[in-house]
């Protein structure tokens, strides 16, 4: 009923625009105006338009700035944001001083100069000056832009020192995954084959690499006896689509040992520093941790289709692409406590969102990030170590249940000390 | 070469001529009409036509954005209950209406309608030809856009919906119907439509070079042609360059969704499967379709600003300062827009040095936009300015194009654009700048020839009622989303409550989609003074605006070969407007110099 209502008042209002228009029409045929002689009145009246729309253009600019500055970002919690938040800043008063100077030009003009009967418009079709000065002034105005920018550019992009600890962002329809390292320090190679449910990451150790060899196995087992029992009388197309995922899981098996060679050959030329060897103590969680004032590596990797990691409070952001790693380098430098301080918000949790579309719920692909000082996080790392992603079964791995992650991270504000009791997740 | 062509065409007119005496049929007049007065014309209703399904679609997709998870009855009127269950929208066709309104607006509005428009109405009035160059490639063109348009409006009703990855399509996500419904038979409809309208916007194209090129009347050297024919002859040759490769990208994503092959996949698993396709890149594509998307958003723009620069000199009574600057920069835009294409791409993991180099090309471009807009103000400076509802809209684009192309220069810095990169941010700047800008170019041209395309006048005070409605709402709907954007939030999320940091600033989607509604409802009047004016409008006069091109020399009632005598010969630019010395503040293109008299250039 509502609705009917305000469609009639919506149809209403056009028939009205229109049917004034009509009148008006009419009555200047009556007049013997023409459409296109705008007369004096009209043409007053669009300029004095001009610079009321200008005065309210700048006023609904500075009502934005005014009621809306502040509920922005908070300032940035880590190293080059603070950098690129300065620059972006610079880069304000550079665009403001153009937008005001030329917005103000351009309506001051087209509300000053309407039509007089009696007027000439001046005859001024060029001037080599002028032109070569405001060629000149913006290129100026952009070299500082391009210098600046890019400095920071490279700074953001430089790659990280050796050794920098890395921390592996997992992403897939429609969630993060989280890999750290464990004890070795060191991230073990990965291959999409060996992906099951109890390897989500597709991490490859010589057990993950059997384990799914044998699930391949038993697969194709059963698809070459489905083919054997149904050859006289499943119909062909049945049988050809049997056939065919025969033949994948065959050539699926052929690679998964192609691997198995590369990872024993590559074992046996360097011992504990090849990253076949570096998987079996990784950490495969649900939960985010990284901490306060040390550079970090986050590597992403896709499953599926490109995800992007998107870090706002960090000032950062990488997508995620299938088939190719990428890297993330920055240095948190404000603790989730500190930020919930600063905002004044003790619920405020740092996030990690998906900014590129992936699906129907890409607008939920989240995940929280906690930042910790050394201590807590050094603590919450040996706790997760205790669950390498060899030795702990899918079902026993931490929870991927956001209220604990909180839970757990306010019981280490109040006690940094009793960390290793609280960390545990919940679900032991 | 000009006397050359001058010769062909007299010969040539002269054949029209006594082909002109044939009365036509309905079918050869109206439907596979080869004249370009009329292809024109079907370009522009057809795209009204789409323009209006796509400000459907954004009106959906406000309402769920301002009133998320609220039902409303006329989505579920237009969606049905599978798309629009009580009225609220499907997550999926959120998705779909995003990347359909994107698609039409971009390649169907403002490509062919645009160009179309106005460079088959344009480009034969302008240069003294009595046609295109091939009337048959012309009517062709506008044919293989009709049935582009059909199967992109088909695509709307598959199962599975219409394609949903973005305008821009991405694989793999467009490339495995696993990952989203939209990716099914939307997608495989929706690559079909692109190549079909890509073989139109190929055939109009090389059409309007070889017009501009060889069919200029005696006098109508480069150096005399109006910025429109300059803009619309660019845009062209942009066209021609960019969208074969976007055709070759389409191809190669149809070969990996259909024949299994891995251009664009790699080391996939998804919907519990891992997928055979090894050593392609997804980058790769991204890499093909800005190859053109960058060139498109100057397809879309420069006719626009052609139209304005005519539009501008015509009705401030004054020559459009820097005439020659004006084309060095519709030249240099032109260029560059060919190696910026990677600023689309700063977070994809491209080597960063390559970034850097894009940046800087990027950033370039910003000096031939700025000494455009400079030399628009100073056009006006000092002018005498009839304000119709065409030079409304010509203000109002230099307006929006001041807005949009300043955040452009955020988003151009490799480092800047890290924390806006496909945020709402980049949603406002591009709307302005180029969807703003582009469409009230549109509109200015429309309200400006439409005496010369229909033969009436479209009223006026309905135009500035649409003007001034239309300006306030296009600010009111892309201004607060800059700050939407600041706040981190990003593009194409569907339901922001999840989200308790952007509880700040969500009202102001409320203001954005009131704005939005009120904006699309301005429409409306345009689309009824349109019609009404096509069908019940007062009749024109020949030069209703006291103009100098030459399509105002070709009598309002068309004709095949648009002049009944000779061709006029050209002795002057086209902006001769307040010449010292003359009687009339306007001095069409072919009236020759009196004694003594100097010819300007600008």
């Amino acid at each position: 009923m509502m609705t009917l209502l305000v469609l009639l008042v919506i149809a209403l209002g056009i028939i009205a625009v229109t049917q004034m228009a009509r009148v008006y029409e009419i009555t200047s045929k009556l007049r013997g105006k023409r459409e296109e002689e705008i007369s004096p009145a009209d043409n007053r009246m669009n300029a004095k338009f001009m610079w009321i729309f200008c005065v309210l253009y700048y006023a609904f600019f500075f009502w934005l700035l005014y009621a809306y500055s502040d509920k922005l970002l908070p300032v940035s919690a880590s190293e080059h944001g603070v950098v690129l938040d300065d620059l972006m800043y610079l880069n304000w008063v550079i665009l403001f001083i153009m937008f005001f100077f030329t917005n103000t030009l351009l309506f001051y003009f087209a509300g000053k100069y309407y039509y007089k009967k009696d007027r000439v418009a001046k005859w001024y079709p060029h001037n080599n000056k002028l032109e070569l000065a405001w060629t000149i002034a913006p290129a100026l105005f952009l070299a500082v832009i391009v210098i600046t920018g890019l400095k920071a550019w490279q700074d953001i992009t430089a790659v990280a020192a050796p050794g920098t600890p890395e921390v592996e962002l997992y992403g897939k329809q429609f969630d993060w995954t989280c890999r750290y390292p464990g004890k070795d320090g060191q991230l073990g190679a990965t291959d999409f084959r060996l992906i099951n449910d109890n390897n989500p990451l597709g991490i490859v150790t010589a057990a993950s690499v059997a384990a799914r060899l044998a699930e391949l196995q038993t697969e194709k087992d059963a698809t070459a006896k489905s083919i054997e029992a149904g050859y006289d009388h499943l119909p062909a197309d049945a049988l050809t689509k049997l056939e065919h995922h025969l033949g994948k899981v065959s050539r699926m098996m052929d690679r998964i040992v192609n691997l198995r060679t590369m990872m024993e050959q590559d074992i046996a030329a360097n011992k504990e520093g090849s990253k076949y060897a570096a998987g079996s103590d990784d950490i495969v969680i649900k939960e985010f941790h990284l901490p306060v004032n040390e550079e970090v590596n986050l590597v992403l990797r896709s499953r599926d289709i490109i995800h992007s990691a998107f870090l706002p409070h960090f000032r950062a952001q990488m997508n995620l692409v299938p088939g190719q790693g990428t890297v993330l380098k920055m240095t948190p430098t404000i603790t989730t406590d500190s930020m919930r301080d600063i905002m004044a918000n003790p619920e405020f949790n740092y996030i990690l969102m998906c900014n590129k579309i992936c699906g129907a719920s890409h607008y939920n692909m989240q995940m929280d990030l906690v930042i910790e000082k050394k201590g807590a996080y050094d603590a919450w790392v040996a706790e997760i170590n205790k669950k390498p992603f060899e030795g702990a079964p899918a079902a026993e791995l931490p929870a991927a249940d956001g209220t604990v992650v909180s839970d757990s991270t306010v019981q280490i504000v109040k006690d940094s000390t009793a960390v290793a009791a609280v960390v545990t997740p919940a679900g032991h | 070469m000009g006397a050359h062509a001058h010769a062909a065409h007299a010969d040539h007119g002269a054949a029209h001529h006594e082909h002109h005496h044939h009365e036509e049929s309905f079918i050869s007049k109206y439907v596979f009409s080869q004249d370009h007065k009329m292809i024109s014309k079907q370009f522009l209703v057809t795209a009204i036509i789409m323009a209006v399904v796509a400000v459907m679609m954004s009106i959906f997709f406000r309402l769920q954005l301002a009133w998320p998870g609220e039902g409303f009855a006329i989505t579920n009127f237009f969606l049905g209950d599978k798309w629009a269950p009580n009225g609220v929208l499907d997550s999926n066709m959120y998705l779909g209406l995003v990347t359909i309104h994107g698609t039409i607006m971009v390649f169907f509005v403002l490509t062919g309608g645009l160009s179309g428009t106005f460079a088959n109405l344009l480009i034969p009035f302008q240069v003294g030809a009595r046609d295109m160059a091939s009337g048959f490639l012309n009517m062709l063109s506008y044919w293989f856009f009709l049935v582009s348009s059909v199967l992109m409006i088909a695509s709307l009703f598959v199962e599975g919906g219409p394609a949903s990855a973005g305008w821009t399509i991405y694989p793999p996500l467009s490339a495995l119907p696993q990952a989203i419904p939209g990716s099914g038979t939307g997608m495989t409809l929706w690559l079909c439509s692109m190549a079909v309208f890509i073989v139109s916007a190929l055939l109009g194209g090389l059409n309007y070079v070889v017009t501009v090129l060889n069919m200029r009347t005696k006098g109508m050297k480069m150096t005399r042609m109006p910025l429109t024919v300059w803009a619309l002859l660019i845009t062209a040759v942009l066209g021609i360059l960019s969208f074969p490769v976007l055709l070759s990208a389409a191809l190669l994503l149809l070969m990996d969704r259909g024949l299994g092959t891995s251009f664009y996949l790699s080391e996939i698993h998804i919907g519990g499967e891992a997928l055979d396709n090894m050593g392609g890149s997804p980058i790769l594509f991204q890499h093909l379709f800005w190859f053109l998307g960058h060139p498109e958003v100057y397809i879309v723009l420069l006719p626009a600003l052609g139209i304005t620069s005519e539009i501008i000199a015509t009705n401030a009574r004054k020559p459009i300062f820097g005439y020659r600057a004006m084309i060095g920069s519709i030249l240099a835009i032109g260029f560059l827009s060919f190696i910026v294409w990677g600023h689309h791409m700063f977070v994809t993991g491209m080597n960063p040095f390559l970034g850097s180099v894009f940046v800087v090309t990027t950033l370039l471009i910003a000096i031939p936009s700025a000494v455009k807009v400079f030399n628009y103000i100073t056009t006006l400076w000092k002018g005498n300015i009839v304000m119709t509802p065409a030079m409304l809209f010509s203000i109002g684009l230099v307006a929006t194009f001041i807005a949009g192309g300043l955040t452009g220069i955020i988003l151009a810095d490799s480092a800047l654009d890290i924390p806006v990169h496909d945020t709402y941010f980049v949603v406002a700047h591009f709307h302005i700048v180029m969807g703003m800008s582009a469409i009230f170019g549109m509109f200015a041209g429309i309200y400006h020839w439409f005496p010369r395309m229909y033969g009436k006048m479209m009223n006026t005070r309905m135009g500035y009622v649409h003007f001034w409605v239309t300006f306030i709402c296009a600010f009111g709907v892309f201004f607060p989303m800059h700050f939407i954007g600041l706040a981190g939030a990003p593009r194409r999320y569907y339901d922001y409550t999840a989200f308790p940091m952007f509880d700040n600033v969500i009202d102001l989607n409320v203001v954005v989609t009131l704005f939005a509604i009120t904006g699309a409802l301005a429409q409306v009047i345009f689309i009824y003074n349109f019609f009404y004016s096509v069908f019940r409008g007062p009749a024109a006069v020949q030069n209703p605006w006291r103009s100098n091109t030459l399509e105002w020399t070709s009598p309002v009632k068309h004709m095949h070969g648009n002049w009944p005598g000779k061709i006029p010969e050209v002795y002057r630019w086209p902006y001769d407007y307040s010449k010292p010395g003359k009687a009339e503040d306007f001095v069409p293109q072919n009236v020759p110099h009196t004694d003594g008299e100097e010819e300007s250039h600008g």
